[in-house]
């Protein structure tokens, strides 16, 4: 199914050489293997973009796990991504203080210069997807908004076109 | 200080006192103002005696709750040869509320000091220091500073020379406000899903990986140093009036405010000062309207209420809300109450981990039916309805998620309820178009 769907056919797993090291160096910060998990599947993304069906069954045979407790894992965390995003992934605060001062006004901005159209959706050219965030914790620096890992403070409506000059 | 801005004089400027300085980032630079002073003293010291010095000081916790930091420690078992566990909640979440980004982001090595003294006082032999998700620069910041403090031999094996083992790991979060509860927390920390766990046990008795823990706040534990160099009379005379309140206390103002920032207050400065002077006011010379003034899990202040308030732990909650996480959000008079009640709602329900059946189905009809009094279909009888939900929403959940949903919403319609009525009498244009919620 999902196999198919996003062409991974020839799945190559992603804890091998160095990554598998990295991850077995943290064995030893904690009691159990299980902890590594929210660990583990940074690491998936970080390679992959997102986290596959096939990612989960190798994650949950890495750390001695079942694959149905990986993807409940998964499911509950909104960071993980369990379907391919565009390549720069854009997080808007909207939460009440952000929603005080302007931040609705600033994600309209970017769904439109994006050519994203609507939440969740992927630009046409693959470069953007725009979603609302619950609470970023930058109250004081309304909107704040993350770029991937980037995060920026006080983007306003008119500061839109040239933040995403950055990307393109 | 007032970061962003430059430091009021009104302020008490303890933990604040580099924000914004580069260099307090580094190791040298720390040290270089006086930093790992404290934790050299406390590994020289009896673990009792650091936890005396801590209750001495009056020191409560900055999370939300205000339990006295001292007495927590306190409920460690001592030499049960079992493993104990720190865990720093670095999670800061709750909407309004962001001077824990600015403690990792400026001062890493203050709450690795922090975070290492109460890991000794405690018996831990790991402190976990759990960063949400989304923080990725002070995710940046404190990882380059536990590697130096690992490379300096602050931690470790020997922590300063001591002889006696220290350690701290970094553990990144993944998106879930929840998880700042402080079991859903240790679920999460042990690779599970982010469910709030029953209590008792508490985290003391069966914490981490079923093993003592104790589970403090990064303004918290950043404020232990500065206890331990200074002392506990020190501490507990940063007070303005009432002795159940002592210490500075990070305020982050933001909303509708001319200078929005984190400003730290001695406990017991009005909350008018602190609106009026350090702020500067209202923005474009409009009035106040409400405030909530401790994160938005607490209940809605009139500008009457706040203006009269005394922010500190008791005055708060005598003025009739909470001072929770010191997040205090400012509403002007060109605020739409209901839309903003509505919004707090939506978080709620989004951030629901749906476990108990009051949470997950409140949380989403109280959204709805406030959704719908905005798109101009409200009815008299929503009133009840709206506070029969909230009713059966409080007390009646493993965590106080759900009543942090009703509060705004009851709260809400106490205080501002012509607002609604508004809506419900067809008087004012419909803020939102009927849809899913």
């Amino acid at each position: 199914m999902s196999v198919t769907v996003h062409g991974e056919e020839a799945y190559e797993p992603v804890f091998t050489g160095e990554t598998l090291a990295a991850l077995e160096r943290k064995y030893a910060e904690y009691p159990t293997k299980q902890a590594l998990l929210l660990p583990a599947l940074w690491m998936v993304q970080e390679k992959r973009g997102w986290i596959s069906e096939k990612a989960i069954g190798e994650v949950a045979q890495v750390l001695g796990l079942t694959p149905a407790l990986v993807k409940g894992v998964v499911t509950f965390y909104t960071m993980y991504h369990t379907h391919p995003v565009g390549k720069y992934f854009i997080q808007v605060c909207t939460t009440s203080p952000c929603g005080l001062c302007g931040a609705e006004e600033t994600l309209k901005a970017l769904l439109l210069h994006t050519g994203c159209g609507e939440l969740g959706a992927t630009s046409p050219d693959g470069r953007f997807t725009v979603i609302e965030v619950e609470c970023l914790g930058a109250c004081g620096f309304a909107t704040p908004v993350m770029v991937n890992d980037e995060f920026i403070e006080s983007v306003a409506p008119e500061t839109v076109p040239a933040l995403l000059e950055r990307y393109r | 200080m007032g970061y962003p801005h430059p430091s009021h004089p009104r302020e008490t400027v303890v933990l604040s006192r580099y924000f914004g300085d580069p260099e307090a980032r580094t190791y040298d630079g720390w040290v270089k103002r006086g930093g790992y002073e404290a934790l050299r003293k406390a590994l020289g010291m009896d673990r009792s005696a650091i936890i005396e010095e801590v209750k001495a000081s009056g020191l409560r916790g900055r999370g939300g709750a205000g339990f006295p930091t001292g007495l927590k420690w306190s409920f460690m078992p001592k030499d049960d040869g079992k493993p104990h566990f720190l865990v720093c909640n670095a999670d800061e979440s709750e909407p309004g509320t962001f001077k824990d980004r600015e403690i990792m982001r400026w001062t890493p090595h203050a709450l690795i000091e922090g975070c290492a003294i109460g890991a000794y006082a405690i018996q831990a032999e790991r402190c976990y220091i759990y960063i949400r998700g989304e923080f990725t620069e002070p995710w940046a910041v404190m990882s380059r500073a536990v590697e130096e403090a690992y490379a300096q031999g602050i931690l470790g094996g020997n922590a300063c020379g001591s002889g006696r083992r220290v350690d701290i790991t970094l553990h990144r979060g993944a998106g879930a406000y929840i998880c700042g509860e402080e079991t859903a927390m240790l679920n999460s920390l042990e690779g599970k899903r982010g469910n709030p766990r029953v209590k008792p046990p508490f985290p003391a008795q069966a914490g981490a990986f079923g093993l003592p823990t104790t589970v403090n706040n990064v303004e918290t534990l950043a404020a232990v140093p500065h206890i331990l160099n200074r002392g506990a009379q020190w501490y507990k005379g940063l007070c303005l009036g009432n002795p159940k309140s002592t210490g500075t206390k990070l305020m982050s103002v933001c909303g509708h405010v001319q200078r929005p920032g984190n400003y730290e207050i001695t406990m017991g400065t009005p909350m008018k000062d602190l609106i009026y002077d350090m702020c500067g006011g209202m923005r474009d010379g409009r009035k106040l309207k409400a405030v909530i003034p401790g994160g938005s899990s607490v209940p809605i202040l009139t500008a009457e209420e706040a203006e009269a308030c005394v922010t500190d732990y008791e005055g708060v909650v005598e003025a009739g809300s909470m001072l929770g996480s010191g997040g205090m959000i400012v509403m002007d008079d060109t605020t739409d109450m209901v839309y903003q009640i509505w919004r707090l709602a939506r978080f709620y329900a989004h951030e629901s981990c749906a476990q108990c059946t009051q949470c997950r189905e409140g949380t989403g009809w109280t959204t709805r039916i406030l959704g719908r009094i905005l798109a101009g279909e409200g009815k008299q009888s929503d009133y009840e309805l709206l506070l029969d939900l909230s009713k059966n929403m409080t007390g009646t959940t493993i965590c106080v998620l759900s009543d942090s949903c009703a509060v705004p919403i009851v709260s809400g319609i106490q205080k501002f309820r012509s607002e609604f009525e508004a809506y419900i009498r067809r008087e004012r244009e419909p803020a939102l178009a009927l849809g899913p919620a």
